[in-house]
């Protein structure tokens, strides 16, 4: 066991691979042990050195065309070959569709374990990693530790904020590794319409539910967006029964943290409210008393929001000018 | 004919769990079970291209330390044509990798098929691994995440949701899927389908039916606590008159708090 060293973070994603390397970062100091970048595909040799700048100490490059797009039989094998050879005492992965399953393949192939999705993550007095991530639906959070090595976390999108670049020293290292071929064929792939901002940054959220009695009326939380310059969010059903939207908040969906969160017409249902919990203040508009969201929310408000939603865009617009 | 084998996970009904307020413990040894809800779709898209093909056989397998009957059954109900049951005290503390490692042995054990399905995720745990963690076992082709399935000769298509993307892949059986709860409406099954569920088989082995061993299933992971959030909300009902004096008082609320007009 003790023949592994080192901190290794991999995504297909350059944004969450420079998040990541915030955390490992943090860990490989406390370890002292050493930081590196997987970073594989196609004509990347030059922004290779970039990572250097986001706190990485070394850089294993694998340039190569079968790495052009992502391929999950040839990530797996680069990654496996790499693990396998060089042994890794943590290996982060991007908590993607994709990475995780990656993560969970790799995982099996190298016979160790592997935490998925740490919103958090540490490491403890015998210097094994801790991940904390949110179970039971939402109704608690896990510390998970391993008994086997390397230790395999993924990590969602913007659980850390990524570093600021600064010069600093690191090398670069190109690799030639054996690459498998596929098991399937990828025949089409159309892109998802997603909102232009990412809701994960905004500040406001007002979001809507199966309150919302047409997709039409989602107007009167846009007029209340521009008012606090907010965005606009919506519950899962909103968006899988009833096809007016492609993404949601939540526990599946996307988990924000926003200063003022505004749920309007949303019960407050377990999954959604893990996807909010982090929002400073709370704001339940629901036409039922009894709606759980009231348990949650720093204000609520017993009413109809097609009521609530004009009078309080009118009244902020008036207190804010 | 085809075979195909959805991996069924009795998992505890998260909605009806309680928490104790003094310790936030989760109580769970009373918590309500259920087929754990991703793999009910995957169970009714199984139904659904049996009645399609017009041919197939729809095996269930549930791995679990305790009982699991009653989720057999309401299997059974929905439209499954057998039911397998790995059933061992002994996997009391398995994590997704002793999981695996015996679906993938019960698998073995059942012999030919087409398709495995899984849930993407489990309701309960919602890790989101098992499902590939068995393709590599099985050395299957995986396709993971998926909203929509089509089974012709011996491929599947399958679109799967990516975070930025739809993609449509394509494999040959046997092949690995795992399904989103947008594939499909699962189906409640009727008082006939019920009765006539009790007379569908449901064969159960133990770990030593099938040859685990016991170094196998030891975890790989180890939980070390699991706590409720803190949740320090203020909980204050705005009422008023009308909707324009609560949305004044409302609006007054979160500029004193800073969190409007910043
Ligand atoms: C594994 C799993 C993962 C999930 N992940 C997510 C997730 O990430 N995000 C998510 O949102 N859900 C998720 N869900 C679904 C979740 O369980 C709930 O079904 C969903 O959040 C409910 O959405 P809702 O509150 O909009 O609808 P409902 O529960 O139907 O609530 C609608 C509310 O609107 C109120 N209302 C109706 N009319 C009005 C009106 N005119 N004015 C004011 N209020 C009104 C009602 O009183 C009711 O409380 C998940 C479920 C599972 C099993
Ligand atoms: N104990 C189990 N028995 C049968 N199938 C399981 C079991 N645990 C997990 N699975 C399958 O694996 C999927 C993903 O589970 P998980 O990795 O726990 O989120 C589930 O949706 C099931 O299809």
């Amino acid at each position: 066991m003790s023949e592994h060293k080192g901190v290794w973070v991999f995504s297909e994603k350059y944004d969450l691979t420079l998040e990541m390397l915030r955390k490992g970062r943090e860990i490989a100091d406390k370890l002292q042990t050493k930081l590196t970048a997987v970073f594989a595909g196609h004509n990347i040799k030059e922004k290779a050195g970039e990572l250097i700048k986001y706190g990485v100490d070394k850089v294993y490059l694998i340039d190569n065309p079968a790495l052009e797009r992502f391929q999950a039989e040839a990530y797996l094998s680069v990654l496996h070959n790499l693990a396998a050879n060089y042994k890794p005492e943590i290996l982060l992965i991007g908590s993607t569709k994709n990475g995780k399953s990656l993560a969970a393949r790799l995982a099996t192939r190298l016979g160790t374990g592997c935490v998925p999705d740490c919103a958090g993550l540490g490491v403890n007095e015998e210097g094994r990693l801790i991940g904390e991530r949110i179970t039971y639906g939402g109704n608690a959070v896990a510390k998970v530790t391993f008994r086997s090595k390397p230790q395999i976390a993924t990590i969602p999108a913007r659980a850390f904020e990524k570093l600021e670049p600064e010069d600093r020293k690191g090398e670069v290292i190109e690799l030639d590794v054996q690459i498998e071929g596929p098991k399937t064929e990828v025949v089409e792939i159309k892109p998802l319409e997603t909102a232009s901002v990412n809701i994960e940054e905004a500040d406001v959220i007002i979001s809507c539910g199966r309150g919302l009695e047409k997709k039409e009326d989602k107007a009167l939380l846009e007029e209340l967006a521009k008012i606090v310059n907010g965005h606009v969010g919506n519950s899962r059903p909103l968006a899988e029964d009833r096809k007016w939207f492609t993404e949601w908040v939540g526990l599946s969906g996307h988990k924000v943290k926003p200063t003022l969160y505004i749920a309007c017409g949303i019960s407050g249902v377990i999954q959604h409210v893990a996807g909010i919990r982090d929002s400073k203040t709370i704001v339940a508009i629901n036409n039922d008393p009894e709606a759980p969201i009231f348990e949650v929310a720093d204000y609520g408000v017993v009413g109809d929001l097609y009521e609530i939603l004009p009078a309080l865009t009118e009244a902020l617009r008036k207190q804010l000018h | 004919m085809k075979r195909i084998i959805v991996c069924l996970k009795q998992a505890v009904d998260v909605s009806q769990l309680k928490v104790d307020p003094a310790t936030r413990r989760l109580i769970t040894a009373s918590a309500p079970k259920k087929i754990s809800d991703f793999d009910k779709n995957a169970l009714e898209e199984a139904v659904r291209i049996r009645e399609k093909i017009g041919e197939a056989e729809v095996y269930t397998l549930t791995v679990s330390h305790e009982d699991a009957k009653a989720v057999l059954r309401e299997a059974l109900a929905i439209g499954a044509d057998k039911a397998y049951f790995v059933n061992d005290p002994s996997f009391q503390d398995v994590d997704t990798s002793g999981t695996a490692y015996v679906l993938a042995e019960a698998i073995k054990k059942i012999g030919e098929f087409d398709l495995v399905l899984c849930g993407e995720a489990s309701l309960d745990s919602f890790s989101g691994l098992v499902g590939s963690r068995l393709a590599e076992l099985l050395n299957l082709p995986l396709i993971a995440s998926v909203r929509r399935l089509t089974v012709e000769d011996n491929t599947v298509v399958a679109e799967r949701t990516l975070e930025d993307a739809y993609e449509t892949v394509k494999a040959k059986m046997p092949a690995l899927i795992t399904v989103t709860r947008e594939i499909n409406q699962p189906r409640i099954p009727s008082l006939m389908m019920i009765m006539k569920a009790s007379k569908k088989a449901i064969v159960t082995w133990t770990a030593t039916d099938l040859n685990i061993q016991q170094k196998k299933i030891g975890a790989k992971i180890e939980v070390v606590e699991v706590l409720a959030p803190k949740t320090e909300r203020k909980k204050i009902m705005i009422t008023g008159e009308n909707s324009a004096e609560i949305a004044e008082k409302l609006a007054k609320a979160l500029i004193q708090e800073g969190v409007v007009g910043r």
